[in-house]
């Protein structure tokens, strides 16, 4: 079947199998990488992107369901003006280790912040309760998300 | 902490650098093994056993074969054709590629699917008829282990019980006689339940042998390439020098990503027959079930004391559960890992450890879970034991450790086990906890907690543990020592290139590594490129696991950054006419002794490397080495826990915990804390909610993130960390290693604690996970 979704900002119309998983379509049918899988029960939230701007596992939506939508993934995030804040705090507040869960978190991250631009310890914790993260002990993605909340507002002041 | 020695533009060891690998993983630009998209490739799926054990009495698979888009179907029959239907373990042992006459365990492999698409692939897998015949199944060592139980490996030649292994150290007689002395004996019986260490990314391969020049490209979630790349050379015969195993980013591997896997082999010898490249990545459910569980020991340990709290001896007696195949990931000389690390941070003069590992239909493995080897369940039990001491004898936990400490000035120390300790300085470590605590006002506060009906416990654990396996006069894996190297080259521009034996999983070699090679010559961390995981462009090792990078590979680096120096201050001399033995290094400046006017750098020095040299050097700045370490590292540290137990429904929080860790000199404090911070959690994670146990019909419970439940954000404490710094004498830069440290230490630290919070009711025991039905069961028992 035609599906046509918006993926960072392009057009990407394709003929897909009805049964076929966003995850796959981003990953196989467009190529982008960035968007991984961890498992097999929407537990992992690896696969997350952003559907008209809420996050979703892509690994339990349809490429179909998906039709006409705005998603962006990790590849999006970047700016004109380079890195979004969430992604120079990853790299900042050392909220990465193996990076495989860094995508997903990432996009939360950014989500949150669109929607509370001053989330505490507890409400950055509560939103990335659906990402699993082996590595780093979360502490240190808590961090960056609020590190980039509070940059955001900061220059949302400022400007 | 020793401040650093280079400024902040070198970034050298002590510096907090910013990690270089950061850089593509946050744009989505890592490279991880799902990601490689060769050409032509076919995807392969694995049909497993739904039972536990039963025998095989026929395969048909005729209707998948003619499935549209199948290519083949690998039974194995077909296997068996090429002498791969099994392999040999890490152990010595042999272990099914595809099961040809029983399955053993659920999930074992028994056949694959190779087709055109992933999807169809797995279609495929439900077309598979096979005639299975159930076999009794056994799920515990105790029932493998009785007289007239079903043989589960029939087909080993020899075999004829279910006995896998047994193991021994200590001395028996020495501890026979420092229990005849004691004032009482405290004894623990304890199950370190069998868990999983599940890295975010599951295990993968694409193979791709070209069939014309024999060339096999294989790219697999491997934390050790070049070992591997041996063992594909011994098991599948393939001639080394054609084999390369690329490891790319891998997302976590914690002992995960060290074995080869029945479905790594399969994959190659689809590749080589079909001519194409045959691409495998487990499921998650696949991964719990089928690769690398870790742990699983029933231990009882008794410690023989004295009425003023000292420790006379230890005796230990465990029984292993191996599953169906003895694959443990370890050295062939340590049948139980280097579980030697029982006697722990104390003085004392006699242990024995009797072990007896038994054959369950459960699946295979062992491998060392963010651990180095059984360190883990090893100082899990002396931790839970010296805290029982305590109770017993009626003196404070810490007290009690305080007492029966290895003092500083005794190092280095021979354990009753025979392991020579390198530096500690344990009463430091622990009095500094405590302090950060205020531990006195916490007791006060317990007591009067307790008074109030409200259950608050504090437990301690004080672990050491010992990794960078290893000397290669004991330490090898299948015969290859286990010493590893660093490969360092220096362009013309004063740009440098290291490549590593090691590998990393996320602990961010590319940043560390060039570190420490920035504090030895002086060029900055940011213009040094390290490569690895490519055994065609790395020199040979035995990988990353046991926190070996540092200790060995980390020596490594160091000692060929040195030959470098070396040769570079003759360099420096000749273009300073000056003696050699004048020349100075400093942070990448080397000046003639009494006069610093006169001075060149590294860069200048690089560059004549390559165009003015002294008379007779041979051209170039670049050279090898291997390193065999003279003793494995000791690192160790004091962990303390307050939790509030919920009387009325077992429930457990975790109020404060410290941690403070001495792994000797840290090369990037910012990625030690990170990685101590991972290990706290995994360690929480264990004795909170983490296992993998299986029903009486030997049902995996746990084979997917439902049901195995490893900590999100919100359940994860928060943990307050603390450092002392007493470095390793024996190694290049004084480091010990520290990516498993927390995962050791832990699970000791919080279930004492929550033993602690109901101990004065008479409770000395719950096992992990301890969960709330464990702890209100406890509660009400003991009441
Ligand atoms: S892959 Fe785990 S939630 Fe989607
Ligand atoms: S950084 Fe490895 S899973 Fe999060």
């Amino acid at each position: 079947m035609e599906v046509n979704i918006t993926i960072n900002g392009s057009d990407h119309a394709s003929d897909v199998e009805p049964r076929t998983l966003l995850v796959d379509h981003i990953r196989r049918t467009v190529g982008l990488t960035g968007t991984h899988v961890g498992c097999d029960t929407t537990s992992c939230g690896a696969c997350t992107v952003l559907m008209d701007g809420k996050p979703v596992k892509a690994c339990t939506v349809l490429a179909a369901q998906a039709d006409g939508s705005e998603v962006t993934t990790v590849e999006g995030l970047k700016g004109a003006d380079g890195l979004h804040p969430v992604q120079q705090a990853f790299t900042d507040d050392h909220g990465l280790q193996c990076g495989f869960c860094t995508p997903g978190m990432m996009l939360v991250g950014a989500s949150l912040i669109a929607e509370n631009p001053d989330p505490s310890d507890d409400d950055v914790r509560w939103a990335i309760s659906g990402n699993l993260c082996r590595c780093t002990g979360y502490i240190n993605i808590v961090k960056a998300i609020r590190t980039a909340a509070a940059r955001v507002a900061e220059s949302s002041i400022g400007s | 902490m020793a401040a650093p020695t280079t400024p902040a533009e070198i970034g050298g060891i002590g510096h907090s650098v910013q990690r270089k690998e950061d850089a593509r993983l946050i744009e989505g630009q890592g490279n991880f093994l799902d990601d490689i998209d060769l050409p032509n490739t076919l995807h392969m799926a694995i049909l497993r056993s739904p039972l536990a054990h039963a025998r095989i009495n026929g395969i048909d698979s005729e209707a998948a074969t003619a499935l549209d888009g199948v290519v083949a179907v690998v039974t194995g029959d077909l296997m068996d054709q090429h002498g791969l239907a099994w392999m040999p373990t890490l152990s010595g042992d042999t272990q099914a590629v595809l099961a040809t006459d029983k399955v053993r365990y659920q999930g074992q492999e028994v056949a694959a699917v190779i087709a055109t698409d992933p999807y169809i692939a797995t279609d495929a897998l439900e077309l598979i008829e096979v005639d299975y015949e159930d076999l009794p199944p056994i799920t515990t060592p105790q029932q493998s282990l009785e007289e007239g139980a079903p043989l589960i490996r029939d087909e080993k030649e020899g075999q004829t019980d279910n006995l896998a292994y047994t193991w021994e150290a200590g001395d028996q007689g020495a501890t026979e006689e420092a229990f005849a002395k004691a004032d009482r004996v405290v004894t623990l019986e304890t199950h370190y339940p069998r868990s999983h260490p599940a890295p975010l990314e599951t295990c993968g391969i694409v193979a791709d042998v070209n069939s014309v020049t024999g060339q096999a490209t294989i790219y697999m979630t491997s934390q050790a390439p070049h070992a591997h790349r041996t063992l594909f050379a011994m098991v599948a015969g393939l001639p080394e020098q054609n084999i390369r195993i690329v490891s790319p980013d891998i997302g976590g591997g914690f002992g995960n990503k060290v074995p080869i896997y029945p479905g790594y082999v399969v994959a190659t010898a689809a590749s080589l027959l079909i001519g194409q490249p045959v691409k495998w990545v487990e499921s998650r459910t696949e991964n719990l079930i089928s690769t690398g569980f870790a742990r699983d020991y029933y231990m009882k340990g008794e410690l023989a004391v004295t009425d003023e709290g000292r420790i006379l001896g230890l005796r230990v007696n465990m029984l292993s559960v191996q599953g169906a195949f003895y694959s443990d990931a370890q050295p062939t000389q340590f049948r139980a890992g280097l579980f030697h690390v029982v006697t722990g941070s104390y003085d004392f003069g006699a242990a024995h450890i009797d072990c007896k590992g038994a054959f369950t239909n459960k699946a295979p493995g062992g491998v060392a879970y963010r651990c180095s080897f059984r360190i883990t369940e090893a100082s899990y039990l002396i931790e839970r034991l010296v805290q029982n001491a305590a109770y017993e004898v009626g003196i404070d936990p810490a007290e009690m450790r305080l007492r029966n400490f290895i003092q500083p000035e005794q190092f280095p120390y021979e354990t009753a086990t025979g392991f020579v300790y390198d530096s500690g300085d344990y009463p430091t470590a622990l009095r500094t906890a405590l302090d950060e605590l205020c531990y006195e006002d916490l007791r006060r506060e317990q007591a009067e907690a307790r008074a109030e009906g409200r259950l608050i416990g504090i437990g301690i654990a004080h672990f050491t543990e010992a990794v960078g396996a290893g000397p290669s006069r004991t330490y090898d894996i299948a015969g290859l020592k286990m010493i590893d190297s660093a490969e360092l080259r220096v362009h013309p521009t004063g740009k440098a290139i290291l490549k590593l034996g090691v590998k990393t999983q996320g602990q961010g070699h590319e940043t560390t590594f060039a570190q420490i090679v920035a504090e030895v010559l002086g060029i900055p961390a940011t213009d040094i490129k390290v490569e690895h995981g490519d055994t065609d462009h790395t020199p040979y090792g035995l990988g990353t696991y046991a926190s070996r990078s540092t200790p060995v590979g980390g020596a490594a680096t160091a000692v060929v950054a040195r030959k470098l120096a070396d040769k570079s201050k003759k360099i420096a001399a000749h273009l300073l006419e000056a003696a050699d033995e004048d020349i100075e290094l400093a942070s990448g400046v080397f000046s003639v002794a009494g006069s610093p006017d006169r001075s060149v750098t590294i860069q200048d020095v690089a560059l004549a490397a390559y165009t003015n040299l002294p008379e007779g050097m041979e051209y170039g700045l670049e050279d090898v080495t291997y390193y065999d370490p003279p003793n494995l590292t000791y690192p160790y540290g004091s962990y303390i826990v307050v939790v509030e137990v919920d009387p009325d429904t077992g429930v457990w929080q975790v109020q404060r915990m410290v941690a403070l860790d001495d792994c000797g000199v840290r090369i990037n404090p910012m990625i030690v804390e990170g990685q101590i911070c991972g290990g706290l959690t995994e360690g929480f994670a264990m004795s909170a909610m983490q296992w993998i146990t299986f029903d009486e019909g030997g049902n995996c419970i746990g084979a997917n993130f439902m049901d195995y439940l490893v900590p999100t954000a919100w359940e994860t404490p928060r943990f307050e960390l603390l450092a002392t710094e007493v470095p390793s004498p024996h190694h290049p830069i004084g480091a010990k290693g520290v990516g498993e440290s927390a995962t050791v230490g832990s699970p000791a630290a919080f279930v004492n604690a929550v033993i602690d919070a109901v101990a004065h009711l008479g409770v000395r025991n719950i096992d992990m996970p301890v969960l709330p039905d464990r702890v209100w069961a406890a509660i009400e028992e003991a009441s």
